[in-house]
């Protein structure tokens, strides 16, 4: 609803519905990342807070600059020569990345299968796909508990069937991880996909067909290339935060090589090491940078197709 | 004109629901189960239910987490229907590539990051940690996730109405509030929801944000869990899937028929 | 339309001009969609702007409606510049292509939404109301849901919703594009008598040149942003001034050739042709005739009398509309002229068949010379 009157000039309502979440945004989202980001650069100290320099705006300009001389970057040094770190990252870039192709490959086929499915049933089953989602994701990493425990109901179920003899630790593994990632994640991959599969015409296919085209290559080079925006946001929706992850490793995971979610943790909870925590993060927004940027790109072209 | 669904698309499909709910359906049987074991089953009973009646901690955890999820969506709905109109309707304003950046970028960013730089900023203004924090960190978090799906239906919205209304004499701000919100209000409505039931569910970031004497369930529960599986566990969640489950069903039909009633008015209108 | 006499003005009375496009023009961005035009529309008539898609005939309504700001020139309504009044204080209201009526009101509701702005009491809000609905024939209707009706009684909603703030001008934004053949002709004859009835300015949009020359006391002939003619149906149709407007409108042949020295005589590949000129076309000029179907006589053998120019031919083609068949003849210059006879014959007896030898003949007047 833009203002009346001449373009340019905006009443009060159209001003104040950009500001507000601006300005609230601005204070809870961009200025605590300024703030990860000066603490970074500090030292722990066995203090309250655990770090300095603090800023002490009071003492003026000479306050600031015995504040600037005072950053270090031990931080950093720490992350880049200590191997734990590195191993963390990495972890967990592989997890992602392999969590998300199995999402893929299982996503793809449920969200296909949706859309061929009579349009008066599509809405019912997009719901019953989205309503795990909206229980909660802690009950739900823990229902998998309940089944991969020791004495958990898959073992029970193997022993049953004479398929092992003794029960198989599948907790406290990372095979435990990717169970519990792909299934907290499908409906993050499934939607997506869905939505762009759905909007497809079919008329494309009969075209396909019509100019000779068998039917499963006509899938791939008509409804794979078409569905690929779809692809690459579930891809994105579920690559990123996977990276993060923290809940799920650290309920079905085992002690090796921890996630960097949980180094993260580690470090501020348990080491109380405030600085290496930040820089930690820092660098974990520096990875994914890129990867969210492409994201946003796909949010913005998105929204320019519909209009 | 629609080919059916293939045997191998139905088999996806109900593999996957299968895949879904399995977990759940055995959470919530077991919470019936009056064996402590999950191998053993005890019969039915509703022991697990009375013990949770009187376990106090975890009734108070509940409480301030539904408190605290109530608030938090209904800023978090109020902030992002604003962020949407902003960004479907406000054109390009200053700062826009910076404002759609933050609006968009937790809903793909791990939540320790989020978590740790809003702690980070209370401390940094001494703020004292608690209620009120985890209601901020909530709001944050989940006002991206209203804005995506109020600015879909702005999008798709027909502004001929709107261009009527005004034709009619009504004035702009007078449309928005009379023609156009009524009609995004089940949009409004599924995102409040979407955005309780973030709430209510998040571990990670009241972890960070909390302090002393508030916790929530989902803390709660993660603290219990660790220790191992506990049956009342099995009942807390059973209660929490009953309760999101009705409620997005409830709106879902709402939602539902007001689209249906949509639909026929413009299926006639070509007619 | 040209009206007959009886209670409604006569073209003769001067009506005093009500809308006024002064240079107005409009640019999206790099695509010109209205060039700087001038353009009056006078009080109490039904105006039409005809064009192709994308002529610009819609950004013109939706200018004077106010959705669309000019980049120049300025509007005028009873004299008065309109562009700092925005959509909602402008005395015009609009009927839209998709009806736009509010999915969330009764039919009631759609109608009397305009008398809320207005704050009328609730007295006259449901007078006025019960008013329109008989105007539009859709008395009883009024608690029912929008999703209920029929198109066409949308139609009449949306008609009801416009007119009951007694504008100045009623804009209508190609009205029966969701209307069926038969559907479109009643509605027509409706909103004329509708229109006579109330004295209020009518301005419609419509790519379709029936329904212009049906119900408009004059068209502006619109192409690619600018105004190409603008008159009552009757000369748009009988005299065009570009062979653009005369191909646009209804069927035509058109015959090139070169003016003759002392006008009214025309060469072209037929022969000499004899033609009534005006004095714009200058001797020795290359210009077209225009000639309609129904202006010629298909005969068998070669017509003798008076001035009458002839040409012979044979039927080549013979397309049936059932009132009417139109016939292409083949001119012995391999050109085709179409002419239109009526249907007279009992039971669609044909008078020629294809490949008969026929003669064409016309009177000079019968054809307009086109410079353009």
């Amino acid at each position: 609803m833009r203002a009346s009157g001449k373009s340019g000039r905006r009443s009060w309502g159209a001003r104040a519905v950009v500001r507000i979440p601006y300005v609230w945004l601005a204070i809870f989202f961009l200025v605590p990342f300024l703030i990860v980001l000066k603490i970074s650069l500090s030292q722990t100290v066995i203090a309250q807070p655990p770090y300095v320099p603090v800023l002490d705006l009071a003492a003026g300009w000479a306050g600031l600059k015995d504040f600037a001389a005072r950053l270090s970057f031990d931080g950093y040094e720490l992350l880049v020569f200590d191997p734990l770190y590195l191993f963390s990252y990495l972890k967990s870039l592989e997890v992602a990345a392999i969590s998300t192709a199995i999402l893929l490959a299982i996503g793809y086929p449920i969200a296909y299968g949706i859309a061929r499915c009579p349009p008066r049933l599509q809405p019912v089953l997009v719901m019953l796909v989205i309503l795990p989602f909206w229980t909660s994701f802690l009950i739900r990493v823990y229902a998998w508990i309940n089944i991969l425990q020791r004495d958990g109901l898959l073992n029970d179920l193997l022993i049953g069937l004479h398929i092992v003899d003794a029960p198989v630790a599948w907790l406290s593994s990372d095979t435990a991880i990717y169970i519990g990632v792909i299934y907290s994640y499908l409906p993050f991959m499934v939607l997506p996909l869905y939505a762009t599969l759905e909007k497809m015409d079919e008329t494309l296919l009969e075209a396909a067909a019509d100019l000779g085209c068998p039917r499963w290559k006509a899938f791939w080079l008509v409804t794979v290339s078409l569905s690929l925006p779809g692809v690459a946001a579930g891809a994105l929706l579920c690559f990123i935060p996977v990276v993060g992850e923290f809940v799920i490793p650290d309920l079905l995971g085992g002690s090796e090589t921890m996630m960097i979610g949980q180094t993260l943790w580690m470090e501020f909870f348990s080491n109380r090491d405030w600085p290496v925590a930040s820089a930690i993060a820092v660098a974990l927004l520096c990875l994914l940078l890129v990867p969210m940027l492409f994201y946003e790109r796909l949010q913005q072209r998105a929204l320019e197709g519909e209009h | 004109m629609r080919r059916g669904p293939s045997l191998f698309n139905v088999v996806s499909v109900a593999l996957g629901l299968a895949f879904l709910y399995l977990p759940i359906a055995i959470l919530v049987i077991y919470s019936f189960n009056a064996s402590r074991l999950v191998t053993v089953w005890g019969g039915w009973s509703l022991t697990w239910y009375r013990a949770l009646l009187s376990d106090r901690a975890m009734m108070e955890a509940a409480w301030a987490s539904l408190r605290i999820a109530a608030l938090s969506a209904s800023a978090a709905t109020v902030l992002g229907t604003c962020a949407a109109i902003a960004l479907t309707r406000g054109g390009r304003f200053r700062g826009r590539l910076l404002f759609s950046g933050m609006v968009y970028a937790p809903l793909v960013m791990p939540e320790v990051i989020t978590g740790l730089s809003l702690l980070l900023l209370f401390v940094a203004f001494n703020v004292d940690r608690g209620f009120w924090t985890i209601a901020i960190a909530h709001t944050t978090l989940t006002l991206c996730f209203v804005t995506v799906i109020v600015q879909a239906r702005l999008v798709s919205f027909d502004r001929s109405l709107e261009e009527a209304a005004m034709d009619l004499g009504c004035p702009p701000l007078k449309t928005f509030l009379t023609i156009t919100l009524p009609l995004i209000a089940p949009a409004i409505a599924a995102g409040w929801m979407l955005a309780f039931s973030l709430s209510l569910d998040d571990l990670v970031i009241a972890s960070f944000t909390t302090g002393p004497g508030a916790t929530t369930l989902p803390i709660r529960i993660y603290s219990e869990v660790r220790l191992g599986v506990k049956p009342e566990i099995n009942a807390v969640c059973t209660i929490m899937i009953a309760l999101v489950a009705i409620g997005t069903i409830a709106a879902s039909l709402m939602a539902k028929r007001g689209a249906m009633r949509r639909e026929r008015a413009a299926l006639g209108a070509q007619v | 339309m040209v009206e007959g006499g009886g209670a409604t003005q006569g073209q003769a009375e001067a009506r005093r001009t009500l809308v006024r496009f002064e240079a107005v023009a409009k640019h999206f961005g790099q695509v010109i969609a209205v060039e700087a035009l001038t353009l009056d529309i006078e009080q109490g008539e039904f105006f039409a702007l005809l064009g192709p898609s994308g002529c610009g005939k819609t950004t013109l309504l939706r200018m004077l409606a106010g959705f669309e700001t000019p980049s120049e020139g300025r509007i005028l309504l009873d004299g008065e510049d309109i562009l700092a009044m925005p959509a909602h204080r402008r005395p015009v209201n609009m009927m839209f292509q998709s009806y736009a009526l509010f999915p969330h009101l009764t039919v009631e509701g759609n109608i009397a939404f305009g008398l809320r702005q207005e704050k009328a009491g609730k007295a006259e809000r449901a007078e006025r109301v019960a008013e329109m609905l008989a105007l539009v024939r859709l008395q009883g209707y009024g608690k029912r849901r929008i999703d209920q009706l029929s198109g066409g009684q949308r139609q009449r909603v949306a008609l009801a919703r416009a007119l009951i703030k007694r504008p100045r001008v009623l804009l209508l934004d190609e009205p029966m594009a969701a209307l069926d053949k038969k559907l479109r002709a009643e509605t027509q004859f409706e909103l004329m008598e509708l229109q006579r009835k109330l004295g209020t300015t009518f301005v419609i949009v419509t790519h379709d040149q029936e329904e212009a020359m049906i119900v408009a006391d004059r068209i502006a002939v619109m192409d690619h942003g600018r105004l190409v003619q603008v008159a009552p149906p009757a000369e748009i149709y009988e005299r065009p001034n570009l062979r653009w407007v005369a191909d646009f409108i209804g069927e035509v042949t058109m015959i090139e050739g070169r003016l003759g020295p002392s006008g009214g005589v025309l060469d072209t590949g037929l022969g000499r042709l004899r033609v009534a000129t005006d004095s714009s076309a200058k001797p020795g000029q290359t210009v077209w005739l225009a000639l309609r179907p129904e202006k010629l006589r298909l005969s068998a053998g070669r017509p003798t009398a008076g001035d009458l120019n002839t040409v012979a031919g044979t039927v080549f083609e013979i397309g049936y509309r059932g009132e009417l068949s139109i016939y292409k003849v083949r001119l012995a210059d391999r050109s085709l002229m179409k002419v239109a006879l009526a249907n007279t014959g009992a039971r669609g007896q044909a008078s020629f068949d294809v490949d008969d030898l026929v003669w064409l003949s016309w009177p000079p007047e019968s054809g307009v010379v086109l410079t353009g």
